[in-house]
């Protein structure tokens, strides 16, 4: 671990949040800001299940906050036991810096994606500006609400999404797929720091005509907010957005939870773990499991994944590094 | 510096207190920021921090610092002497009130001027009729650090016109001078170290400020991104030595604008000396 300020800090508060639960074995979830819900109720559910199986009580405790912060706090020393972050871009960060084994995507089914979600519209009741699909973005005065993929890996999704649309539209052609991109985003009204920022500028402040939310963001914003207020209105393309897990080895290997971690892991693939996964608005990957009136709230679409992009390092590299397209885009 | 400096003893004692305290507390969190910037050659240093959106942040996160540090300095004297000077129902929860800045988290703080200024909320739909935009545009910003900076002013000046006897004006009244020469001649002059010092201290706490802006500013590049949001986004990118030169650059800034706003103060303590 380097030594700096921060790491010393994160050490220490981790240490004295380890010190206060005293359980049979504790487990830490760093995680990213919209599984909150979620990983409230699996966690018991994981508690009851390994009870059941060693006898042994596990309480597992959750962070959440943006994937990249959260990935820096681990990297700096927060000890996570697992990750479950927004990108498999972010997790690569902690394999970077030596902290689990670089095929770690490899490690369990699905390419470490035990549910899945993609990217939608949220419209105002009405669909008052007759959003149906990405084109429709960019007519008239229509005004977006997105957050800024340079500080959300929500963002990037969002921003892959309408790529994935323009690259369909104007196959081959990049430079119209720029165009598109920038004049989207000529349009967006608040460029949030992250996705729960953007859907409350949306929501709350009643900012913008259209926001481009994780589905299951959508489906939470309607369901707090009533029927009423939103609709939810899905594109012909979108991204098939896979938030990744991983088990974090240097900390399990020091702790001695390496099992558990595992066992954790894996329960998310079990048909309790789908079943709650779908209950919570994400698209389980093994749809059997899950409750059919929760999996008749997904529509078909078409989606790509990261690897038709190339994968995390080159879109990165290409789209949100210092003078990528986004930065161009924005610079006019 | 001489080792004799009073009547009391202790002078390495406390000076090596004062040396060992500053380094731990300012100088070593300092350093490592500067450190971390080392790790990019010169070359990479420039082009990160001479990009045209970091440029336009700089531009914006001190203008509007300077900006509302202007006015609270304004509104903080006006507010510091009310208090001092008047008393009427209500004055300790006034009072009180001032400090609230100081003890709100400034997320709050973001999302309470956020909800109100947006054009659907209470003062921004009223605003909005007019044609003003506060919220999510560069103006949102100014409020936002307008209401973090004023109890630095009201603090350091209230003290001071404490100590102020009424006295004085009544003098100088009494020796014919106008209300506009009692203020110019008599008071200003003895506030005005105390308040550069409060517009300094709101300043650096303006320029640094995320928590609150963050919610209202829209954070549009090359309109409403500050430099704490540009600095986040490097992070996020897991460039740390990106991120630490943008700050660095910031810190070198507020550094030089602070020693010359104290260098003013000092120069305003002894005119004012001297007018006395």
């Amino acid at each position: 671990m380097r030594f700096t300020p921060r790491s010393l800090f994160l050490a220490a508060a981790a240490a004295l949040a380890l010190g206060s639960a005293r359980a049979d074995v504790s487990l830490l979830n760093v995680s990213y800001d919209p599984t909150r819900e979620f990983y409230q109720a699996y966690d018991a559910a994981f508690a009851r299940h390994w009870k059941e199986r060693t006898g042994e009580t596990v309480t597992v405790r959750q962070s959440h906050g943006g994937s990249g912060k959260q990935a820096l706090a681990v990297i700096h020393g927060l000890e996570a036991d697992v990750v479950t972050l927004a990108l498999g871009y972010d997790i690569d960060a902690i394999a970077q810096a030596g902290k689990l084994a670089p095929d770690w995507q490899q490690r369990l089914p699905q390419r470490s994606a035990p549910y899945t979600s993609t990217i939608v519209f949220l419209v105002r009741k009405g669909n008052p500006k007759a959003i149906r699909d990405w084109d429709d973005l960019v007519k008239g005065d229509v005004s977006v609400i997105t957050p800024n993929p340079k500080t959300s890996g929500g963002a990037r999704w969002n921003y892959l999404a309408a790529l994935a649309w323009a690259h369909k539209r104007w196959p081959g052609d990049e430079r119209k797929a720029t165009d598109y991109l920038r004049e989207l985003y000529r349009r967006v009204a608040v460029l949030d720091a992250g996705a729960r920022g953007a859907t409350n500028t949306f929501v709350q402040r009643g900012l913008g005509d259209v926001l481009l939310a994780w589905e299951n963001e959508a489906f939470l914003a309607l369901q707090e907010s009533g029927p009423d207020t939103f609709e939810i209105v899905v594109p012909s393309v979108s991204v098939l957005a896979e938030p990744p897990v991983a088990v974090v080895d240097s900390v399990v290997s020091r702790r001695g939870t390496a099992e558990i971690a595992r066992a954790y892991l894996e329960y998310l693939y079990s048909p309790e773990g789908q079943r709650l996964a779908a209950k919570h608005y994400y698209r389980p990957v093994h749809p059997q499991y899950a409750d059919p009136a929760d999996l008749a709230r997904f529509p078909k679409l078409e989606l790509l994944t990261i690897e038709d992009f190339g994968g995390w390092q080159k879109v990165q590299q290409e789209h949100f590094a210092d003078g990528g397209v986004f930065d161009r885009i924005v610079t006019k | 510096m001489a080792a004799h400096t009073g009547v009391l003893p202790g002078f390495r004692l406390t000076l090596g207190y004062t040396l060992l305290y500053l380094s731990l507390i300012v100088l070593l969190p300092v350093a490592a920021v500067f450190g971390k910037t080392l790790e990019l050659g010169w070359g990479e240093f420039v082009d990160v921090v001479s990009n045209p959106r970091v440029l336009a942040a700089y531009r914006l996160s001190f203008g509007a610092a300077l900006a509302a540090a202007a006015i609270d300095a304004v509104f903080g004297l006006l507010l510091a002497w009310v208090l001092v000077r008047y008393s009427f129902p209500g004055k300790r929860l006034v009072d009180a009130l001032i400090d609230l800045p100081f003890a709100l988290p400034t997320a709050v703080a973001g999302i309470a001027l956020t909800a109100l200024y947006a054009p659907n909320g209470w003062l921004g739909g009223w605003l909005a009729a007019l044609g003003v935009k506060v919220a999510f545009t560069p103006l949102g910003i100014l409020v936002a650090l307008v209401f973090i900076g004023i109890p630095f002013v009201v603090r350091t000046v209230q003290p001071v016109l404490e100590e102020f006897e009424p006295e004085f004006e009544e003098a100088a009244a009494s020796l014919g001078a106008s209300r506009w020469q009692v203020f110019r001649h008599v008071i200003l002059p003895h506030v005005l170290p105390a308040t550069v010092t409060g517009f300094a201290l709101a300043f650096a706490r303006a320029v640094g400020e995320y928590g609150s802006v963050i919610f209202i500013a829209g954070n549009i590049p090359f309109v409403s991104e500050i430099v704490p949001l540009l600095i986040i986004g490097q992070l996020e990118q897991y460039d740390e030595a990106g991120a630490t030169a943008i700050a660095t650059v910031m810190l070198v800034i507020s550094f030089t604008l602070l020693l010359v706003i104290n260098a003013l103060q000092a120069w305003a303590a002894r005119r004012g000396g001297k007018e006395q």
